[in-house]
């Protein structure tokens, strides 16, 4: 399958699993479950900076008119596009890596911690970002914090499970030939 | 020149960001502005398709609450027949009748109109129910949205030809105003957005005596939704230190849990009355 198709299948996978799945279950009024980032954090490597961007919006503005009030999401999302490039260039194990496999995983990051450094901050400024637009009339301090620590904490674990459910066969791509 | 061009090439990807930040931020506080535009409809209709069918499967899963609501507002219509009632015998009394208008005639005055829920949120903090009929159907921007036992739902803020999106009880700008059905003091409704079907009820003044379990229905003052409806039951009365007022946490009479069938309240005033108000809004 194209990158181009599979990405396409995942968007629309993980958008119909996030509006119909999980903003149907109420667990707790400090916790919003958030799946449809893995979109994001499953990109290949190799996207234009540019691209990420205009994905990012989209992403964010699809799950937005679903809940008829446009721009939270767009923005949180937009967000997570511009940091993730120089994020990966932090957790690269070693110069080239990037291109020896598709997209960020484990194995590509070079273990489960990078991995997890990778996917958790970005979850956190997706959380932050959000919450924080939400709070503007909202302003309380502390419910907001604990907020976005909950629900980040409750998001990774999601992201977690996936990654272990859904294992991706990265395939080790020799840059020499 | 040259330099401006230069420095937008290579912060392309910075200037891009913060412009997209800013559309989002321009989306959100202009919120009511966009969407009367009609990029807004279609985004609803699109979403509106997706919803109506997720929703021909789900409201399987409801059928039995949805039947138990139907029957408790069956019962309370067929108490409310003609034929239950008996007149007392008045005709040997005889009154000559002076009034020049003829006052048996009667003019209707709130028509409801049922509709489906296709979608309806509680786990955000700015909660919406999306209705498959719109302004074929005659619904309107402004008009109240009860539950089958005509307990308060909310009020349609969005409409388009087939769609209509209701904003609800439970969401962080709605502020309808109600009053307690006891004592008649009037206050303002307010979703904190912690815990849903509870609301709290602001600016009741701390002369007014409250007990857990009192009614609070809706006070008329809007043309939206008529006096006397049902809105929640009082579960909780906190007095606030700094003013001379209450704030009473209760629970709301209609369930958020499982709407399935709501009624549109459309108010044949409503027109007249926005004339009038838009007139004197005008007048300098």
């Amino acid at each position: 399958m194209s990158v181009l198709v599979k990405n396409i299948f995942r968007f629309i996978f993980l958008m119909l699993i996030q509006v119909f799945v999980l903003d149907k279950i109420r667990l707790h009024q400090m916790i919003t479950p958030y799946i449809y980032i893995i979109f994001m954090l499953w990109l290949p490597f190799k996207t234009n900076r540019t691209v990420l961007l205009i994905l990012g919006f989209v992403l964010g503005f699809t799950l937005d008119s679903f809940r008829h009030h446009p721009g939270f999401h767009a923005a949180a999302c937009v967000l997570m596009a511009y940091v993730r490039p120089f994020l990966i260039n932090l957790l690269i194990p070693q110069e080239g890596a990037e291109t020896n496999y598709e997209e960020p995983s484990f194995k590509s990051m070079g273990g489960i911690l990078p991995y997890l450094i990778y996917a958790g901050t970005l979850i956190f400024m997706h959380n932050f970002w959000l919450f924080l637009l939400e709070a503007w009339q909202f302003a309380d301090g502390l419910y907001f914090l604990l907020k976005t620590l909950a629900s980040t904490a409750i998001c990774i674990l999601m992201v977690l499970i996936t990654e272990l459910l859904f294992s991706r066969n990265q395939k080790f791509k020799t840059n020499t030939i | 020149m040259r330099n401006i061009f230069l420095f937008i090439r290579t912060h392309f990807n910075l200037l891009f960001f913060l412009s997209l930040q800013v559309i989002s931020i321009y989306f959100i506080v202009n919120y009511s502005k966009y969407h009367q535009a009609a990029f807004g409809s279609i985004t609803n209709n699109f979403t509106g398709k997706i919803n109506a069918n997720y929703n021909n499967v789900q409201q399987y899963f409801h059928l039995k609450q949805t039947n138990d609501s139907l029957i408790k507002a069956n019962e309370l219509l067929y108490n409310q027949l003609s034929s239950n009632f008996e007149l007392p015998d008045t005709a040997k009394k005889s009154v000559t009748d002076t009034v020049m208008v003829d006052s048996i005639k009667q003019y209707r005055k709130i028509r409801y109109i049922s509709a489906k829920v296709i979608s309806n949120s509680i786990t955000l903090q700015s909660n919406y129910l999306v209705l498959n009929k719109g302004l074929n159907d005659g619904l309107k921007i402004g008009m109240g949205v009860v539950d089958p036992n005509n307990a308060v739902v909310g009020i349609i803020t969005e409409v388009n030809e087939k769609y209509a999106v209701v904003m609800s009880l439970l969401h962080k700008d709605s502020h309808i105003s109600g009053k307690l059905a006891k004592g008649e003091e009037t206050g303002t409704l307010n979703w904190d957005g912690a815990m849903v079907n509870y609301i709290t009820l602001t600016g009741i003044p701390k002369s007014a005596k409250i007990t857990k379990g009192d009614s609070i229905i809706t006070s008329g003052f809007s043309t939206a939704l008529p006096k006397g409806l049902k809105v929640g039951y009082v579960d909780a009365v906190f007095k606030e230190t700094s003013t001379n007022l209450f704030r009473i946490k209760f629970k709301t009479a209609a369930n958020f849990y499982n709407i399935q069938y709501v009624y549109v309240i459309e108010n044949v005033d409503q027109e007249g009355v926005k004339q009038i108000l838009d007139k004197i809004k005008t007048q300098p």
